[in-house]
């Protein structure tokens, strides 16, 4: 090996809606095993860089390299079996089939890299139980809470067990109990996996973070500690407001 | 309804069709066989549509063109060869490719859900067009006229595999015809059983997570596609061996429509839905057809309007939903009574859950 990659790198990226610049020259990288939260103001250009990731959007300008493959404008397909797993912001889930179901989909994809159906079945019941929706593996998704159906998310991310995994939000609209219980779940992942994390509940991302990026009108404006991006005067005056003096 | 259940069901449905195909020539006369039996060839076709509608979420204005063109392609191929075994293949085929590239088109160019309606009602208008003006000489397919808008009668009918001396009775079409329409049927509830089946399902609720989790949509739809336009032409094969004719109006709107009328009384997202509704409203035109008094267009659109109005769902999901209700009522009595007597209860998870594609 030449040298050792980053795991993510994005250069110049840049996305323009017509006069509307979502994300604007952003440099970010991500090692591999890598915990990352994002945070910023609604319309920093989170969801776009997300979307961007995945091959949701066709970016403008620059370039994503996921190890030594570029992918930016790729479809969201080929993203996906490069192996970079997402949770959208609005639980994106199939609402008309089974708990089950929608792990299976995501778990087949999965372990057809390894070819063999039994492991498909396996890493159901893991997920199944992981997630704790065993006993509701077969109510149809779309009757579930929203605290649930982001579980049933999060589950078919974990089942098609990628390299990289973007999470949008992942504690909104779950209970205290629940958001404890993500973050143990995403600690648990990154042993293994990496990870960005969008979230705006600052006490979430205290329990979970180790290194904070700041996103602010589609720029980034800091990246560092979560001490030190808490503590910096910029952060508080674009985002955090009174929350955190408070 | 849990699945062995749903199962069994279906299991039942098949044996109770494969009995009535086989003892109706008994009980009929030849006409109202006949009948049947053409009934049967356009219930192929709405199943055809019912799969790519209701479990890939592909709404084709236009079915009558690869029926139509699979019902040309019998006829052409019938009266060359004259044996009408590489004929039912031909008609299997070429309208499967016809779809092949029409669809690769559709869903590679990305192209959305309504345009996608009026690409395929195009197509089978310009195709009822060119069919429609191929009088003449110059117009044969080896010693086949295609007939312009006389189309082609005497078309030679179904003969027993590769003897065509041995020319199929009536009856014996309606055993072909009928027992087609159900293994076609369970061709497909095996089909959605399968993995592919189940993807073509995910691809249909959610195509933006299905290609999160990397399965290609366009791929996906395309392949669904292309089994409607196989069974689509395989209805027009057998709907030439019931008249033995075929004409450019088989691409008429009329028909395209009817279909898509015989799915929403039947029921979308089922599969003995289409063939339910295709057989009740082509009953119900030919009983019309008897009598002068009232137009049998006048009383589809009543029809079709009352359903949209009182029964959106459709006949088929409507008395599941009512029968499902029902069952709920007694099995909650009866575990209030075993609740009374002590014994443990087992939840059976949310009322009514039922998966996509259960019927």
């Amino acid at each position: 090996m030449a040298e050792i990659l980053p795991l993510l790198q994005t250069s110049h990226l840049t996305m323009r809606f017509g006069g509307v610049v979502a994300n604007d020259d952003v440099n970010f990288t991500l090692e591999e095993m890598e915990l990352r939260c994002l945070i910023g103001p609604n319309g920093a250009g989170k969801s776009t860089f997300f979307k961007m990731l995945t091959g949701q959007l066709t970016p403008s300008e620059g370039t994503i390299r996921f190890r030594e493959n570029p992918i930016a404008g790729n479809l969201p397909h080929q993203i996906a079996r490069l192996g970079i797993g997402i949770k959208t912001q609005i639980p994106n889930v199939f609402n008309g089939l089974s708990v089950r179901e929608n792990v299976w989909l995501a778990a087949r994809r999965a372990a057809r890299r390894d070819a063999s159906a039994k492991r498909a079945a396996e890493i159901v019941d893991e997920v199944l139980q992981r997630i704790v929706l065993t006993d509701l593996a077969d109510a149809v998704v779309g009757q579930l809470s929203h605290g649930q159906r982001q579980w049933v998310e999060i589950g078919t991310v974990l089942a098609a067990e990628p390299e990289l995994i973007l999470l949008d939000e992942p504690a909104a609209g779950m209970t205290d109990e629940e958001t404890v219980r993500t973050a143990e779940i995403i600690a648990e992942i990154n042993k293994t996996r990496a990870l960005i994390v969008v979230e705006h509940d600052m006490e979430f991302i205290r329990m979970i973070a180790k290194k904070v990026t700041v996103f602010h009108q589609g720029r980034i404006m800091m990246e560092d500690t979560v001490e030190a991006v808490l503590a910096d005067s910029r952060v508080r005056d674009v985002y955090l407001g009174k929350k955190v003096a408070a | 309804m849990t699945e062995p259940v749903k199962l069994t069901l279906q299991c039942v449905a098949v044996l109770f069709a494969c009995v009535v195909v086989g003892l109706l020539p008994f009980y009929i006369d030849l006409f109202e066989l006949m009948q049947y039996t053409l009934f049967c060839s356009m219930a192929v076709l709405a199943l055809s549509l019912g799969f790519i509608w209701g479990f890939g979420g592909i709404l084709s204005f236009g079915q009558t063109a690869f029926f139509g063109l699979g019902a040309y392609s019998y006829a052409v191929a019938a009266i060359n060869f004259g044996d009408s075994t590489p004929a039912i293949g031909l008609a299997i085929l070429i309208p499967a490719l016809f779809a092949l590239a029409l669809g690769y088109f559709v869903f590679y160019g990305q192209i959305s859900d309504v345009y996608l309606g009026v690409i395929t009602l195009t197509v089978t208008l310009i195709l009822f067009n060119v069919f429609n003006s191929t009088a003449g000489d110059a117009y044969t397919i080896g010693s086949a006229r295609l007939g312009g808008f006389n189309g082609m009668p005497a078309v030679p009918t179904f003969n027993m595999p590769f003897d065509p001396s041995n020319i199929l009775f009536p009856e014996q079409s309606w055993y072909v015809t009928g027992g087609a329409l159900i293994a076609i049927y369970v061709g497909l509830r095996l089909l959605l059983r399968s993995p592919f089946g189940r993807v073509a399902i995910a691809v249909k609720e959610n195509e933006t997570r299905a290609a999160l989790l990397g399965y290609d949509p366009r791929l996906v739809k395309l392949l669904v596609f292309v089994i409607g336009g196989a069974i689509a032409g395989f209805a027009g094969a057998l709907y030439v061996n019931w008249g033995a004719f075929v004409g450019p109006t088989i691409f008429a709107l009329s028909l395209s429509a009817e279909i898509i009328i015989w799915i929403c009384i039947g029921g979308l997202g089922t599969l003995v839905g289409p063939i339910v509704g295709c057989f009740l409203i082509e009953y119900l035109v030919s009983q019309i057809g008897t009598q002068q008094a009232v137009n049998s267009n006048l009383v589809l659109g009543a029809i079709l309007v009352v359903f949209v109005v009182l029964l959106p769902k459709g006949l088929v999901p409507t008395i599941r939903d009512g029968l499902l209700a029902l069952g709920r009522l007694g099995a909650g009595r009866s575990r209030r009574g075993d609740a009374a007597r002590g014994h443990e209860i087992v939840d059976e998870g949310p009322a009514g859950a039922q998966p996509a594609g259960a019927e």
